[in-house]
């Protein structure tokens, strides 16, 4: 058995497999966590945070700047506590505001950071004050037959 | 005959178990041994030559075929609800977590495992086995742990080379056959599939594949009555039980990996 010529074919196959492994690494998949020392962390509260799940992305005018870290209920105030990991790159002033979007009609549901006007910068475990919850659908028409109900009603 | 019924069913709770603690030693001590695999690295080379660079073919070839029939099914039925462009995320999923590893495995199992069973079983059944005792060269050390390593690492690098081909295949259907767009393909499917929770997981679920089938494939070479028919029947079982254990095996790392996405 020649040895070298073996060597080589196995050699090759070896490659060939990283090389597979580097493609579905990175032409097909994308780490989509931000790790911990390029990131700080902020809370932002809902009334209702609809169908958004753990590792849904923050956005800010459409850009990806962050993940959702955690989502916890808080049983004093009854509300939705969810963690934000942002990247470092970006901060946002103090006063940003969160909304809960979809994106798409059906699509997946990401939060969506405005910025506002603050001098002052976010900072690790700050808390974000202005949110706006997500649309809930059976809310909406609720609201949408209400309306209805009383314009038709007599005075 | 009452009786008898009961004997033969006893007997073979007995054999069935006696098998399993026979496995379990056998298992154990190739880990124990595989000190000769890793020095003599050489010969666990040969043996990937044959386990792995020997598997190239199918294992290439069912992958392209693989990903091209699901980049026209799922054109199909992702044309309906009109998101084309999701079909590199649908491909690229359901290769990289399921029909990778799975495929890959069984194609492994009956292609390798198959070949190792025979093999092994052969061995015996020709004394070289004993031969290489008598010569207090340990068979376990010098023959069964270089097959068991080279399974192990070979698994994975086919499992990722199958996903690969296959994505490719429903690139070339998808995007060159039908004409889906070729930025949201990619875009979509980067955006959809985690490395850590998709792809990582895929190569664990490989890895575990790997284990399973070599040390099936071994210890039934290594278990089998030395005549030409219990090396058949031995070869036939390697393919049946490793098959079964893939689907199984694949269930229960499912249920683990994935549960917690919600």
């Amino acid at each position: 058995m020649n040895k070298t010529v073996l060597d080589f074919w196995v050699g090759l196959f070896v490659i060939a497999g990283v090389v597979a492994l580097l493609f579905l690494a990175l032409k097909v998949g994308s780490t989509s966590a931000v790790s911990a020392a390029n990131s700080y962390e902020v809370v932002a509260r809902f009334d209702n945070i609809g169908g958004l799940k753990p590792r849904a992305p923050v956005k800010s005018a459409g850009v990806v700047v962050g993940r959702v870290a955690d989502i916890r209920f808080d049983n004093e105030t009854y509300e939705a506590a969810v963690t934000l990991r942002l990247d470092k790159r970006y901060a946002f002033p103090k006063d940003t505001s969160a909304g809960i979007m979809t994106s798409g009609l059906l699509g997946e549901q990401y939060i969506g950071l405005e910025a506002g006007g603050d001098s002052e910068l976010l900072k690790d475990q700050d808390k974000l004050f202005l949110t706006q919850s997500a649309v809930v659908l059976e809310n909406l028409i609720g609201q949408f037959i209400y309306g209805k109900a009383q314009e038709g009603a007599p005075e | 005959m009452l009786r008898q019924s009961i004997e033969k069913l006893g007997h073979r709770t007995i054999q069935g178990v006696w098998r399993i603690g026979f496995a379990a030693r056998f298992f154990l001590a190739v880990l124990l041994h595989s000190g000769t695999a890793f020095r003599r690295f050489g010969l666990t080379i040969r043996e990937m030559y044959f386990t792995g660079v020997l598997s190239l073919i199918i294992i290439l070839v069912s992958g392209l075929f693989v990903g091209m029939v699901l980049g026209l099914q799922g054109y199909e039925t992702l044309q309906t609800y009109g998101s084309e462009e999701a079909l590199g995320v649908l491909v690229a999923l359901s290769l990289v977590r399921e029909l990778g590893p799975v495929v890959a495995a069984l194609l492994f199992a009956s292609r390798a495992g198959s070949a190792i069973t025979a093999e092994i079983g052969l061995m015996k059944a020709t004394e070289q086995l004993s031969a290489m005792e008598m010569m207090a060269v340990d068979p376990i050390a010098r023959v069964v742990a270089p097959r068991f390593w080279a399974g192990v690492i070979s698994m994975p690098l086919l499992a990722a080379l199958f996903s690969a081909m296959g994505i490719f295949g429903g690139y070339l259907v998808g995007v060159q056959l039908i004409g889906v767009d070729e930025g949201a393909f990619w875009s979509q499917m980067k955006n959809a599939v985690d490395f850590e929770q998709d792809i990582l997981n895929g190569v664990i679920k490989s890895v575990v594949f790997g284990i399973a089938i070599t040390t099936i494939a071994l210890f039934e070479g290594y278990d089998a009555p030395p005549t030409a028919e219990g090396v058949s029947r031995a070869t036939t079982r390697t393919v049946v039980t490793s098959s079964l254990v893939i689907l199984a095996l694949d269930f229960v790392l499912t249920a683990f990996m994935f549960r917690g996405l919600s």
